[in-house]
Order: C-alpha cells, then structure tokens, then sequence
C-alpha cells in the first residue's frame, strides 16, 4: 500500500451558517467545527438540511448569513473551484468520456501538474482504493461499487484540504456498502483528510464517524462521538434516529423516571409529568418476575435475538437479550428495565398515560 | 441489435422487398437525373459534367455566379453551424443549470421558427437586413443569422436529446470541484458528452442552408440555390449535375452522423464519445 503521505490537514468552521431558500430555511445558523483529519457524519432524515450544508461548505451553494472558515480563513465567498476540496457525489458522477485513469488525473492536470508526477499520483490513488488493474476502463465498463472507488481516488489523488462525501454508498448494494465504508474510513485515515460525510443510514455515521452530528430541520441536533450519541442522546429525536428506541410512557418527577412500578435515571432535565422515555433494546430484559408481557415476535439476529412483547395495554417492547433463551409468540413472560438512563419527550397525548 | 429485436423483425424476404420499394423510390429520380446529364444523341458521355467543371474552374461568364453561389453557401453553412452551436450549447446548459424552469420557454422558442413560414420570416427580416446592407453592404454573409434562426428548431432538437442522457448537474459539480472553472468544465467535460447532439446540429445546419432558396431569394442574395434557379435558365444541365452533386454531398453528411452514432466506446479507443446507452442505437 501507498505511505501516507505528509499532510497538514485542514481545520473547518462554520459559524452561524444560514441558507434559505425563498421562505424555507435549509440551515438556521448552523456551527460546527472539524478538527485537522477529523471526519464528521452529518447524520439526518432527509430535508434535514445535511446535504445543503456538505453544498455549502462545497461552494455549490451561497449562503446568506454566517462564515465557513478553512484554516481561519473565510471562503464563503471562494467559488468551488478554487477551495481545494475533493468530493464524491451519490451520483456515478464520472467522466464518460475519460478512462479512469484519465478521470483521477483530471483533478491533478487542472493545477498543472506535470504529466510525469500526474501518472505517478495517479497510479498511487487507483492503487489506494484497490483498482490499479483498471485504469484504462471507461465508466460504463466499471461496477458501480468500482465507479465510487475511482471518484474516491478522484477526490483524494489532488490531496485536497476538505473532502465532502455525499451519500456515496446509497446506490450501492448493502455488500458493496459495507466494504467501500469500511474502505473511505481506512484511506481517510491514512491521509488524515479533514472529511465531511453525509448519510442517511445511522449505521453507516455510526461506523466511520470520528464524530456525528445528526440534524433537524437545518439544525443540528446534537454533535458528539458514536458512543456518546448512542448513550446519552441529547434529545428524544436523536434518541429515536441513532439505534432502536422502544417507546414507553410514565411520569417524570424530582427522582427519575417512574413507570410500572419501576423508576429510571433520566438524561437531561425533562419536564415534570406525563412522558414518553426511549429504551433501548438491551437495557429491557427477559425477568423471572416484574411487568407481565406477552410475546408477539422473536428474531434471530446471530449472537443475539430480539423479541418484541406486548405490556399488555398494547406498548410494544423489544427486548434485546442472550440468542439461547427462546420464546414462542403468545408465551406470557416478565420484563425488567436494566435501570440505563433515559431521554423523555414529554407527553401529547395525557389521557394515554392516566391510562397506564 | 438484440435478438428479441430480431424476433418481431420482419421476415428476410418482406424486409428486402421493403428495402426494394422505398430504394427505388429514391433511387429512379437520381438515376434520372444522372442519365439526363449524361445522355446526347451520340450516347453516354461525361461531356457536360467536364464542361462544368472547366467552366468553374476557369469562372467564365456562365458559371460565375454558380461558382460563386456555392461558395456562399458552402462558408454561409459553416459560419451558421459555428454560430448556432455557439449560441445554443452554453445557453441550453446554463437553463438547465440555473434556470431549469426556464427549459420549457427555451422548448417553445425552439419551435417557433418552424411554425413561422419563411416567407413571413422574410417580411420581418426584410427591415432589418435593409439596414444591414446599409452598414455592411450587400454581401450574403449577414444570412447566416436569419439561417441560425431557421435551423434553431432542429439544432435545438439534436442537441437536448444528447443533453438529456448526461447528468449535466453533477458532471459540470465534479468538473468543478477539481479545479476547471466554468467554461473550461463547458468544453472539456459537457461538450464531449454530447458530441453526437452537437454534429447532428452541424449536419442539419449545414443541409438546411445548402438546401435554403426561399429567404436568399426574397432578399436578393447569391447562394447556391438562387444562383441555380438562375442558371437553369441558360444551361439546365449545370443546374442538374451541381444539384446532383449536392444531394451526395448531404448523403455522405448523413453517413458521418451514421458513423459516429454507431460506434460504441472501448477501452482502446481513449476519445470514445458516450456511456449511456443510446434508445436509438
């Protein structure tokens, strides 16, 4: 493989980033900061605004208000071509016209690199992502896993100081997906690329993100490593976007949490009253005793499985728990919260929870 | 062609016969007119064909005008191919890119010089090349404008449906974002892309002017067909033979949009000019 090759990589600001379009704003005074080689998942449900911003930080888009920074400096006002960014697009976005090899020099022969150091670089980037033997196919010659690849060494062969990845894997099948991430995630670190990588699926943020920031409605949500996001969601949105959330109503009071009888730490400073807390698959478990359930459905997921009960009032739980014990549908079992913290949104719906 | 296509293709001897009647069709005014130009009572000579010939070459009186009207037409089609060309790739791409709702208008606009007869073309021309002539005299060049506008419809047509295959969008995005500026990703990234659209234009530009008697007419020009509607008065056979050897000449552009249609792109062949793949291929 390649040597990384030395590079400082760029530190990204934006600050109170604004974008609107007509009346509808995309981004509502977005911050976010990227440390020198760090990668970020704009994490987001479509609409979300993650994509205008990847546009923006581009020079794809203008924004109103707000600056972005690269390296203290303000590009807001730097169209695309002069910023020094790489970026793979969700599209097959490749030149049809040009080999693959001709397609990752392009990049390199517009800053008039010579034709000598070109091939080299050249070569060096199809070899990084594993496609030296195919430089002289076209496009349409390519799978669409190896037409991602090559935009990727497309990207990265002019060393750029910001690269953008715009849903890149979402055309490709789940097989491809998963190699190809795993794969960006490896390069990106071998080249300390600051990198911004934009994505519907959770998993996917997840799995290669230094951090992940998830929107909403042009804002983001909630910035913070994997681990935090999942643990501690600042929100019940995040909550419900990262990982499986069940959704169980109680009532908020000075001490926690209390539902059926059992009370749980919470996240954050809910409102007292009515609400609903996020509970996630593995902090419910199967009990000897506790809240009576019924099994509706149970699936095997491996090493583990995950069974869904009826509480008997018709909340439905998945219960995350050891792949041996196994429950038919109708079998009348007990549940338990393993006491992990969780966020609570408060309750629309007050008649339900007087209910229960 | 795939073999389902073969499978409701018609039979051999109905495509032959097929292939016979339309041939024919085309084939019996051609032959017609060759054997026109050839016949004298002494038989088949070549005679008249050499004399014309000898007779451009040497610009006697007869034929300056044929000569000259060819001439004019011959550069009258380049300048308008250019011109149109032009004018039509950046601004198709740039409606599309920036103004996309803007695409519809652009469609009408299109059209509207072949809902237009060219005689009345003509009545609104008229004042403006009156004071053309006055600025830059008389010459034939100034046509090349009214001919952009009558070959817009179907420069217009060839060229969007290249345009369509290409996702322009993301193409001129990725051409950027390496570092071309705008018209440098126009020409090195679009246009190749739509080669085929952009020669089909030229082909047809260049069939329409070739072809134009109308607007040159009405407007008092030389051109090639006005000069040939004079020159049948004196000699019928000229006008015959220079018809003949413009309708071969239309014939062979034709079989280069054919050509560089049909070939699809290898790897070997670096400047393979498409991807996608084409409906009409």
């Amino acid at each position: 493989m390649t040597a990384p090759r030395p590079q400082t990589a760029t530190t990204i600001d934006l600050q109170q980033v604004v974008k609107r379009y007509g009346s509808h704003t995309a981004l509502d005074s977005v911050d976010l900061t990227l440390a020198p080689g760090e990668l970020v998942a704009l994490l987001g449900p479509s609409g979300c605004g993650k994509t205008t911003a990847l546009r923006c930080l581009a020079g794809l888009e203008d924004i109103q208000e707000g600056r972005i920074l690269m390296d203290g400096v303000d590009v807001s006002a730097t169209p695309i071509e002069r910023r020094d960014i790489g970026i793979v697009f969700q599209a097959y976005s490749l030149f049809p016209h040009m080999t693959a090899a001709q397609n990752v020099g392009y990049g390199l022969r517009m800053r008039g690199v010579g034709r000598a150091e070109r091939e080299t670089r050249v070569a060096e980037g199809l070899e990084l992502v594993g496609l030296a033997h195919l430089g002289e196919r076209f496009a349409h010659e390519l799978s669409g896993g190896q037409q991602q690849r090559v935009a990727l060494a497309r990207a990265i062969v002019t060393r750029p100081r910001l690269l953008l990845l715009d849903e890149p894997l979402s055309a490709l099948d789940a097989k491809v997906r998963v190699s190809l991430r795993d794969e960006i995630r490896r390069i990106q670190q071998e080249l300390g690329i600051t990198t911004v990588f934009v994505t519907h699926d959770q998993e996917e943020a997840l799995a290669v993100a230094d951090r992940v920031a998830v929107m909403r409605a042009g804002r983001i949500e909630q910035i913070g490593s994997p681990e935090d996001l999942y643990r501690t969601p600042a929100n019940p949105f995040v909550a419900d976007f990262v990982g499986l959330s069940n959704r169980v109503a109680g009532i908020v009071d000075a001490d926690g949490f209390a539902v059926r009888g059992e009370r749980l730490p919470v996240l954050g400073a809910p409102a007292l009253g009515a609400g609903v807390a996020l509970v996630r698959p593995e902090h419910v478990r199967l009990a000897a005793t506790g809240i009576a359930a019924t099994v509706v459905t149970s699936a095997f997921l491996g090493s583990i499985r995950r069974t869904t009960v009826d509480l008997g009032d018709g909340t439905i739980v998945a219960v995350q728990h050891d792949a041996s014990e196994v429950h038919e549908p109708g079998d009348a079992v007990h549940v338990a919260f393993t006491g992990a913290p969780v966020v609570v949104e408060p309750s629309v719906d007050h008649g339900e929870v007087a209910a229960a | 062609m795939s073999r389902r296509a073969s499978d409701v293709a018609p039979a051999p001897w109905a495509r032959w016969t097929i292939l016979g009647v339309v041939g024919a069709l085309f084939a019996i005014p051609i032959v017609a007119m060759v054997e026109f130009t050839l016949r004298t009572r002494d038989g088949i000579t070549f005679d008249r064909w050499t004399a014309l010939a000898e007779g451009l070459a040497s610009g006697s009186r007869t034929y300056r005008m044929l000569g000259e009207g060819i001439a004019v037409s011959l550069g009258l089609s380049v300048v308008t191919a250019v011109l149109i060309v032009a004018i039509l790739v950046p601004t198709m791409v740039l409606v599309r890119l920036r103004v996309p709702r803007l695409q519809r208008v652009l469609e009408m606009i299109s059209i509207l010089p072949i809902s237009i007869p060219a005689i009345v073309l003509v009545v609104g021309l008229a004042p403006v090349y009156a004071s053309i002539a006055r600025v830059v005299g008389s010459s034939a060049w100034p046509l090349a404008l009214a001919y952009a506008v009558v070959a817009l419809p179907f420069a217009y047509r060839a060229i969007q449906a290249e345009l369509r295959l290409v996702d322009v969008g993301t193409l001129t995005e990725a051409g950027r974002s390496l570092g071309a500026g705008f018209t440098r990703t126009l020409v090195e990234i679009v246009v190749p892309n739509i080669r085929r659209g952009i020669l089909t234009a030229c082909i047809l530009t260049v069939a329409i002017v070739l072809g134009e008697y109308t607007i040159a007419a009405l407007l008092n020009r030389i051109v090639l067909q006005t000069a040939l509607v004079q020159i049948q008065q004196a000699d019928a056979y000229a006008s015959v033979i220079v018809s003949l050897v413009a309708l071969a000449f239309a014939f062979v552009l034709l079989l280069v949009i054919a050509i560089a249609g049909g070939g699809q792109p290898r790897a070997t062949q670096p400047k393979a000019p498409k991807t996608k793949k084409d409906p009409r291929a």
